[in-house]
């Protein structure tokens, strides 16, 4: 399993990488998606994968799963969520006030 | 009440917003005075930081009573308090130019001023890792609305740069804190510090790519050469209380390279000891000369004072990269000046863009001022802060810096690049002033009469703030070198945060 995710968080993080170079808005915004879906499974990955563990230290339960990446995940994905609704909402501005979709306002 | 001293100036802001928020429709007066007095609110709580801290006290504040390294912590010492009232008394300059009319040319600038110190306040003061990236994000947040008040296209072009760069940075900054998470165990930064000490030998270049990564992190936001390529641009367009206030930002980014390199990565993180040392030389001569040069090519004024703030920004670096107790007190005298020179060049360049038609700010012989000789004596003494020339507090934090400099490895190449981006940036605002009020003709266009006491008031209170620092040198000059032999004693800080707090 830890082969599969980390060769997701890869594809996830190239694809980003690649989108966030193209001269255009709508792929910037995408690749930004991707690279912050990437970096929330990173985060999620780093408190190492358990499963059918609960994130509690309970005395009867040995193992448990690490409760702070999830922490950490759930703050990264709302201020991810919020700056690609405001990054959208950016782009559209631009493209209505430069007249084209290009990155640096010039077809 | 000092037990809550270390959260108040995080809080102030951030009620003084929501309560602007809820008010969004009462009359603009009252929000203007709300604005206000929360803005002196913090600078008085500043001030009480600081006396708190002055005698060496690290104040520790443990969010809902968790001990560290469990729950948050706040953290002031002497660097955060110092940054802090520079942060607060640079809010009360930028905000009074606002008050001027620009804030009520778009919706909720007040609002997102006060988010803007809370995201400050909240960098400056805080002890953990990941709490550092929340902050940054609501600073930049605020930013983001705050660059685009008002609109425009040149200003969204810019935005749209801005907003991407950041959010890149963004994502390399959580991949920094999971690496460090995943191979240390922890995000604060005391505990952090002790845990790296003892890193396994196998973890050791995972630790390294994770601090050299953070360090590319903290450089873009402290515009450092080769990614200081969004900031002309970007302060270039804002308004002017906007740049004035994003004027403390670069610093933000400084502070937190200071704070990784002296406290994560100082001389006693056993294996990964003075990871960023190598870089941090190279780079901030780099900028310098980079921002210097930019100065000289700009063909506006603001563009040239933007550049001047990348050059500040290397300057800064390069008194920290001295990592010497003599070269980071020199830096830490230097940069409240430094902020508050450039705030006043962003305003006075407002001032002086509104006068001149349709060439605004562009650098070129244009028609004579109306209130030419009194701008033009505003725009000197501004330029000689900028420039840091004599009787200034500038000369002084150079000449801090240079005499730190003296003996180390890099001396020549140090003594040339501060003497010659000095130089650069003399002879750039000189052509500048030159061009503006000397090589003037013909009376100015018809333009709607503007206050002059009013406009070039808050330029000048930056520039008294600047005498101050001045003629209080050596108060000034002694608790930055408390702050530096503080910053390289780093036990006391991780003793203070771990040990019982």
């Amino acid at each position: 399993m830890e082969a599969l995710l980390a060769l997701v968080i890869g594809v996830l993080t190239a694809c980003g990488v690649y989108l966030s170079l193209r001269g255009r808005t709508f792929p910037v915004v995408l690749g930004l998606t991707l690279l912050s879906y990437a970096v929330n499974l990173f985060l999620f990955a780093m408190g190492r994968l358990v499963i059918g563990h609960p994130p509690i230290v309970s005395e009867p339960a040995a193992a448990s799963a690490d409760p702070l990446p999830q922490a950490l995940v759930l703050t990264a994905i709302v201020i991810g969520f919020a700056m690609t609704a405001f990054v959208i909402m950016l782009a559209l501005k631009a493209r209505a006030e430069l007249g084209n979709d290009h990155v640096d306002g010039r077809p | 009440m000092t037990d809550h001293l270390a959260i108040a100036p995080v809080l102030l802001p951030l009620l003084a917003g929501v309560l602007l928020l809820l008010l969004r429709r009462v009359d603009i007066r009252l929000r203007r005075l709300l604005s206000l007095g929360a803005v002196v609110l913090e600078i008085g709580l500043a001030i009480a930081l600081t006396a708190a801290v002055a005698d060496g006290d690290i104040l520790i504040y443990a969010l809902g009573d968790w001990p560290a390294p469990y729950g948050i912590v706040l953290v002031a010492d002497r660097l955060s308090a110092w940054l802090l009232l520079t942060t607060a008394l640079l809010a009360l300059f930028a905000l009074l130019y606002a008050l001027r009319g620009i804030d009520a040319s778009g919706r909720h600038f007040h609002v997102l001023f006060q988010f803007q110190l809370f995201g400050l306040a909240g960098a400056f003061l805080t002890g953990d890792l990941f709490n550092l990236f929340v902050f940054f994000e609501v600073l930049l947040i605020a930013s983001y609305g705050l660059l685009l008040h008002s609109g425009g296209a040149p200003r969204t072009r810019a935005g749209l740069h801005y907003v991407v760069l950041n959010l890149a940075g963004s994502t390399l900054f959580l991949f920094a804190v999971g690496t460090l998470y995943g191979v240390l165990g922890s995000l604060n930064m005391a505990d952090l510090a002790v845990k790296v000490a003892a890193t396994p030998a196998e973890n050791v270049s995972l630790v390294r790519a994770a601090g050299l990564l953070l360090f590319g992190v903290l450089a873009l936001k402290a515009a450092l050469l080769p990614l200081h390529l969004w900031l002309p641009a970007a302060y270039a367009e804002a308004s002017a209380p906007v740049a004035a206030l994003f004027a403390i930002m670069t610093k933000v980014g400084l502070y937190s390279i200071l704070r990784v390199d002296t406290l994560i990565f100082g001389a006693g993180a056993g294996p990964v000891a003075g990871l960023l040392a190598p870089w941090l030389m190279p780079v901030a001569l780099a900028t310098l000369a980079v921002g210097a040069l930019g100065a000289v090519a700009s063909r506006g004024l603001r563009a040239q004072i933007a550049y001047l703030v990348v050059a500040s920004a290397g300057t800064l670096l390069t008194a920290f990269a001295l990592a010497s107790a003599d070269g980071i007190a020199a830096g830490l005298y230097y940069l409240p000046h430094t902020t508050f020179a450039a705030a006043a060049g962003f305003l006075i360049a407002d001032a002086i863009a509104a006068r001149r038609g349709e060439l605004a700010d562009r650098l070129d012989p244009g028609p004579t001022l109306p209130g030419n000789r009194v701008i033009g004596g505003v725009f000197f003494v501004a330029a000689v802060a900028l420039v840091g020339l004599p009787p200034l507090s500038g000369f002084l934090g150079k000449f801090l810096l240079l005499r730190a400099a003296l003996g180390h490895a890099w001396l020549a190449g140090i003594l040339a690049t501060v003497l010659v981006a000095s130089l650069l940036a003399l002879i750039a605002l000189a052509r500048s002033g030159s061009l503006i009020f000397y090589r003037s003709h013909g009376p100015a266009p018809a333009a709607p009469a503007r206050a002059l006491a009013t406009e070039l008031a808050p330029p000048l209170g930056l520039m008294l703030l600047v005498a101050a620092l001045t003629v209080a040198a050596g108060p000034a000059a002694e608790y930055a070198q408390a702050t530096a032999s503080q910053l390289l004693e780093p036990s006391r800080y991780i003793h203070a945060v771990l040990g019982g707090g």
